[in-house]
């Protein structure tokens, strides 16, 4: 599926994905706007062939006499076949499945009707669902690190913009934004962030590493 | 085989072959020209010789299990083996594994456009040559880049590259490709 997207991964994060230099959080994030938008399937194979440019002019480096030989014999070993990567599921793209274990997601409540699934936290970072009630405010929030939220269903809109199915926002420490779900389906959106949140409203600050937010 | 824009490249040539017919004779080729680089792109990102030595084993086997998702419309054999190599090194040595944007067909019911394949292969040598014109100092930085040495948010924009007319290569190809899928699924 490809749907309307207006709003896009920048483009150094998308060539730090296209070289691996992606913590995994921001990684998910990337892997499942692209899943959803061909400009940037065709912008990242863009990063891919200035890649490919540069292995091809490397000063090759000799491999071990035998591994050639160790490669063709096992060519047809279906064992060593690694498992191939989760497919989509409903709103969920694949890379969101994998990151979900293959599983619905476990919603815990914040207040106000919003609910969140941490999908992934780590010292890169942290990855997590979240679900907004239609007509709803996140609270204001200001980030210490930088911040990519994909839309997977119905719609929100801030002070910068609205964001469909498929759009991210990508926001760094110099945006305080309230991000508002549109009237209708509730906002369901994948949060990436390389840094804990800073709410201003609905939960005291004491109260952010219980929620790991 | 001439390289003026008449024919695809060798490479693209043997990676079609393994692709289509399974051709271990063309896969052999395709070792011997990658393995080596691979092997030392992989060292200039840090890696020990050994642990190189088994990602790019993993990446071969990669190359060869999923040929059947190579499209020349929308890679050359290089930006692919490129993608491929990134893939397996990721899920080697990170937990959670790389995360990667689903496949638009898990194989292609179609010859791809033969035009747009020799296009996006000619893009490609054109890619190759900016490359090389580019200023040593910018071209190291470059280089650097996608090697995984440095973050692209280190350096100044990609600049020099003609990476623009390369996307819409691209993008032409995946828009034809989703009509043809559209028609395919129509009942």
């Amino acid at each position: 599926m490809t749907h309307d997207v207006t709003h896009h991964i920048p483009e150094p994060m998308l060539a730090d994905y296209a070289a691996g230099r992606l913590g995994h959080a921001f990684s998910v994030a990337t892997a499942a706007h692209v899943s959803l938008c061909d400009e940037c399937r065709a912008r990242l194979a863009a990063h891919e062939a200035a890649g490919g440019a540069v292995l091809e002019t490397l000063p090759p480096e000799p491999v071990s006499d035998e591994l050639m030989a160790r490669v063709m014999a096992r060519l047809d070993d279906p064992a060593a076949a690694p498992p191939e990567p989760p497919r989509p599921s409903g709103i969920y793209p694949g890379p969101v499945m994998a990151a979900l274990g293959g599983r619905p997601p476990r919603w815990r409540s914040m207040g106000a009707g919003i609910r969140q699934a941490m999908l992934h936290a780590g010292p890169d970072g942290s990855l997590r669902l979240l679900y907004i009630p239609p007509g709803r405010a996140v609270p204001d929030h200001g980030h210490k690190g930088r911040e990519l939220t994909l839309v997977l269903q119905g719609a929100f809109h801030d002070e910068t913009g609205r964001f469909g199915v498929g759009d991210v926002e990508y926001a760094d420490e110099s945006l305080e934004h309230t991000p508002v779900a549109d009237e209708g389906a509730p906002c369901i959106c994948l949060a990436a962030t390389d840094a804990p949140l800073r709410f201003r409203g609905l939960i005291p600050r004491a109260l952010q590493p219980i929620f790991r937010i | 085989m001439s390289e003026t824009g008449d024919a695809l490249s060798e490479q693209t040539r043997l990676l079609i072959a393994v692709r289509d017919r399974r051709d271990r004779q063309a896969f052999a080729a395709l070792f011997a020209h990658y393995a080596p680089r691979l092997k030392a792109m992989l060292r200039r990102g840090g890696m020990a010789n050994a642990q190189a030595e088994e990602v790019v084993q993993e990446a071969m086997l990669a190359v060869w299990r999923k040929a059947a998702q190579f499209d020349p419309a929308r890679a050359s054999a290089s930006a692919w083996i490129y993608r491929i190599a990134r893939n397996r090194q990721i899920d080697m040595f990170r937990r959670e594994g790389r995360p990667v944007p689903d496949e638009l067909a898990e194989e292609l019911a179609h010859d791809p456009d033969a035009a747009d394949a020799l296009a996006l292969d000619q893009e490609t040598r054109r890619l190759r040559d900016a490359l090389g014109a580019l200023p040593p100092a910018q071209r190291e930085m470059i280089e650097r880049a996608y090697l995984g040495e440095l973050s692209h948010g280190e350096i100044a924009a990609v600049t020099g590259l003609p990476l623009g007319t390369i996307k819409s290569r691209i993008r032409l190809a995946l828009t034809r490709l989703r009509h043809e899928l559209k028609d395919l699924r129509r009942p």
